[in-house]
């Protein structure tokens, strides 16, 4: 495939860059010789990265986005039978080099002292034995062949730049002294040690907290501009591209699909699969002015046409009884070192939540990490048995209830999770997991069951016919809707859906989005939905309540949340939050250096008393004090 | 082309049944692959084998005692009673044989019980259960043995129990540790929300999963019970004469030791050889079941 012609011109809007070519990776192809055959996980691609520029590499998981990397890199595990052919060739006062064809020893340098790279998940880089401190300091000596002290000062100055606040104190600390996004910069201001020239991010941000990514990437962004590197970033998400990237390689099934200016691809992509792509990310602010949740435009891959989609028809019955009633919800876990040792704090991670959900409608719970909202959710079920609070379902005091009647009432409640590998039991072939449930609660003969099952499957939009096999024969997608499919079979009133779509990829996510909806409007379910993802709840939600440190900050419907906040965090949560769209970049506020904190207290903790203030119908939101 | 749609035939890779993979991996391990064909033959020959040969494993024939091993009469020789010793020791080997199988099925169920209720219950359940297997373990295993055996009329049945009794923590930690982190998977939640009662969370979403080290630790275990039953008949208190085990043939040999060596080599071997091969075969089986790459 020759999608690689000379690039017109990397749309940097304030900076002219003359083309001079970093990292020139040229007809790389990576095949891996498995059990059952080889794999061709990257074929033909070819792009250039340019001197100064940010060039993203996306796709969706299996897209080998993260393979050429690795493989120009000579970074595949050794145990892997991997074939390369092609060349990576590094630019340099001497001239292009092939990284492919250097000697170990070489190309231990280059990884050091040319190219650095930084990792999703930064605790698995660090080494958690050693202050951060010091892992700066020993690259600095190895790489750099500084001093001791020299070094220790050149860390203090790296920790610095990465906006490290207290850098000289936190020298000291451990990696796990340091929060996720902390953690991050340190690996950044480790890859930054020896100045290099390119800079390989492999999803630095996939696992951080969306205000926190927000800081990242804009750490990322100044440094580059400050130091003049080439950052390849390697991403899934369009919106994360939209925000750092110059120009963008769209990776599908190992090959480039299409190469352009980020401008230019999001005004207008060329190729089917990256139209589809796009359609399928949710766009914060699309929403404007729409009251009811709306499905994602269904793209035909091979032509591009997309369907318009209308809202979803009114599913929410409101009347005196809500569904579910939450009131003074309170959850804290006992912190005790040992079994017999005196109690040494508590986590709070809820405290005092009140919510009510109708039938047919979508609450959306929405926050970071630690907020408490999936804690939340699993106490509405009794997963976890709150500490204080009432949860009314269906008229009934759900608390009360004595195991017997838990369980019959539980079943007008169920729940999905958010990682549809860990949710259905590998050795338990599909058709028995969807059944299990009327299996368990003796509501069904075997032929009645196997009809539900068959019935489910095609509502979830599944061939009947897979049935018998087992979980790992499906995909991610697949298996949520498997998982729908189970959580559906006992007809419930109710589904918490735990971050049911986070971990799909962006078009599984959009299908399995729509699907909800649809259910919703032919079965009338009404969904406590969690999720930390902002655009999708837009897309989702009759209601919105913000959680932060185990409270609901804000609550409200959709719109007024959205287009009307009150609160900062949700202020800060919904400027954080990355925006599909290049020609909106840098047009929100500043970002605030802060990190999430803690909901871990002390023993004699007394929550303060908070009040709520109505914003409109429906609209409130708690009283802040001068910690914001 | 394109994502995943909601039909798609669904991918052909890494869509073989576990099974298969398991026994690609379990065929490279080449000693365990000998490990159970020596089972397979050993089993055979003592199941089958006093049924075709022409000699009787009671009949005395004093004429011909300490017949030393030949290719013409008694392959192995005979004993100080003038028996076949080939065919003493495949009736022997259905003795120990079976001793070991039952052991490990009492041990195994019993240990299995004990992990699984720990794990999943977890809080106190666990702490007594588990400090309870620890206690057990603090004992020499032999001399609890044979107090046990001591007091304790032997008969293959109370030996294999006894053995039992002394062998079930090993597996009972194995599935405890297995259960523990299983228990923590959403689709234990899953099965809790709608409404599987404990009883069916642990026998049909965990247990099958703890499946692999269980079949593991379930073969080490037969080996030492062979070994334990070895152990005890050798010094008297196992399987008593004139039933011959393993054990007790050593236990006879040992008075002959420099004039008829063989009557000592030959259940030596057979022992050696039973608990080599179950050994070889357990760790073919970790690796071929070590399932890591399948959980998910």
């Amino acid at each position: 495939m020759k999608t690689m012609d000379m690039p017109s011109q990397p749309a940097n809007d304030h900076v002219e860059l003359p083309l001079v070519p970093a990292l020139a990776v040229e007809n790389l192809s990576v095949t891996f010789q498995g059990e059952t055959g080889s794999v061709d996980a990257v074929r033909d691609v070819s792009f250039t990265l340019y001197q100064g520029e940010t060039l993203a590499l996306v796709g969706e998981s299996g897209s080998g986005k993260s393979v050429t990397s690795l493989a120009a890199l000579r970074l595949l595990p050794p145990g892997s039978k991997a074939r390369i052919e092609g060349r990576a060739r590094l630019f340099g006062p001497q001239g292009p080099r092939d990284l492919l064809a250097l000697s170990n020893e070489e190309m231990r340098h280059i990884r050091g002292d040319e190219i650095a790279m930084i990792f999703q998940e930064p605790m698995t880089s660090l080494n958690p034995v050693l202050t951060a401190g010091f892992q700066i300091s020993e690259t600095l000596m190895v790489h750099r062949g500084l001093s001791r002290h020299e070094a220790d000062a050149e860390a203090v100055r790296l920790l610095d730049k990465v906006r490290i606040p207290d850098a000289r104190s936190r020298m000291n600390q451990y990696p796990h002294d340091f929060s996720g996004g902390m953690r991050q910069r340190v690996m950044i201001a480790m890859a930054l040690a020896c100045r290099p020239k390119v800079l390989i991010a492999d999803e630095p941000t996939t696992a951080l907290d969306v205000t926190i990514q927000a800081q990242i990437l804009e750490l990322i962004r100044s440094l580059q501009e400050e130091d003049g590197m080439s950052v390849l970033f390697i991403t899934h998400d369009m919106g994360v591209v939209a925000e750092i990237a110059d120009r963008t390689v769209v990776m599908y099934k190992g090959a480039v699909v299409e190469t352009g200016a980020t401008v230019d691809l999001f005004a207008g992509a060329r190729q089917p699969y990256t139209q589809a792509l796009l359609s399928a990310v949710p766009k914060l602010g699309s929403m404007r002015g729409r009251a009811r949740p709306m499905r994602f435009p269904v793209v035909d891959r091979t032509t591009g046409e997309a369907d318009t989609p209308v809202e979803v028809p009114e599913t929410v019955i409101a009347s005196e009884q809500p569904l579910l009633q939450v009131s003074g919800l309170t959850k804290r876990f006992d912190i005790k070192r040992g079994l017999f040792s005196p109690l040494k704090g508590r986590v709070h991670a809820v405290e005092n939540v009140s919510f009510d959900v109708n039938a047919g409608e979508t609450l959306t719970l929405v926050g970071e990490s630690g907020c408490g909202k999936s804690t939340t959710g699993r106490t509405v079920l009794r997963l976890i048995e709150p500490t204080a609070g009432s949860i009314q379902f269906g008229g009934a005091d759900f608390l009360a209830l004595k195991a017997e009647r838990l369980r019959e009432h539980r079943n007008r409640m169920q729940i999905i999770f958010q990682d549809p590998f860990a949710s259905l039991n590998p050795r338990m072939t599909v058709g028995d997991a969807i059944a299990a449930p009327l299996r368990v609660n003796k509501l069904a003969t075997a032929s009645q069951a196997r009809e539900r099952v068959a019935d489910l499957l095609r509502r979830v939009g599944l061939d009947p016919a897979v049935a018998g096999r087992y979980p790992h024969e499906f995909s991610g997608g697949q298996r949520q809707r498997i998982c729908i499919a189970r959580a559906l079979v006992l007809q419930p009133k109710l589904i918490v859906a735990d971050e049911a779509v986070s971990a799909l990829d962006v078009s599984v996510k959009a299908q399995v989005i729509n699907l909800m909806l649809d259910l919703q409007a032919e079965m009338g379910l009404a969904y406590l939905f969690i999720s930390h993802d902002m655009a999708a709840v837009e897309r989702v939600s009759h209601r919105v309540a913000v959680m932060y440190l185990g409270e609901i900050v804000e609550i409200g419907p959709r719109q007024a949340i959205f287009e009307n906040p009150q609160h900062p965090y949700t202020k800060r949560l919904l400027a954080a939050v990355p925006v599909a769209d290049p020609l909106r970049r840098g047009q929100k506020g500043p970002v605030v250096a802060d990190e999430i904190r803690s909901p871990i207290r002390s023993p004699d903790y007394v929550p303060p008393e908070r009040r709520y203030r109505t914003v409109s119908q429906g609209h409130r939101v708690m009283e802040w004090g001068d910690e914001w | 082309m394109s994502f995943e749609t909601a039909l798609d035939p669904l991918s052909t890779s890494g869509s073989r049944p576990a099974g298969n993979r398991a026994w690609r991996r379990f065929r490279r391990h080449k000693l365990a692959v000998f490990g159970v064909v020596a089972i397979v033959v050993l089993l055979l020959a003592c199941a089958f084998g006093p049924l075709v040969t022409p000699f009787d494993p009671l009949r005395i024939d004093l004429r011909h005692r300490f017949a030393g091993p030949s290719f013409g009469g008694n392959l192995f020789g005979t004993d100080q009673l003038g028996r076949d010793l080939l065919v003493r020791l495949m009736m022997a080997g259905r003795i120990s044989l079976t001793i070991g199988l039952c052991a490990m099925v009492v041990s195994t169920a019993f240990g299995t019980l004990v992990g699984i209720m720990a794990g999943y219950y977890g809080g106190w359940t666990r702490v007594l259960l588990m400090r309870f297997v620890d206690a057990m373990l603090s004992f020499p295993q032999i001399f609890l043995l044979l107090v046990l055996a001591a007091f304790i009329q032997p008969s293959i049945v109370t030996i294999t129990l006894l053995i039992a009794a002394t062998t079930w923590m090993e597996v009972a930690r194995v599935v405890e540790g297995q259960i523990r982190s299983l228990r923590e998977r959403d689709f234990v939640l899953a099965a809790q929300a709608f409404g599987a009662p404990g009883r069916y969370v642990m026998m049909r979403e965990l247990l099958p999963n703890a499946a692999g080290p269980i079949i593991v630790a379930a073969t080490l275990a037969i080996a030492r019970a062979i070994l334990m039953e070895a152990y005890v008949s050798f010094l008297g208190y196992g399987v008593q004469a004139p039933t011959a085990s393993w054990g007790n043939m050593l236990n006879d040999a040992q008075q002959y030791l420099g004039s008829a060596p063989w009557l000592a080599i030959f259940p030596g071997l057979a022992i050696t050889l039973a608990v080599a091969s179950f050994n070889f075969a357990g760790d073919g089986l970790r690796d071929a079941l070590d399932a890591r790459g399948d959980l998910h």
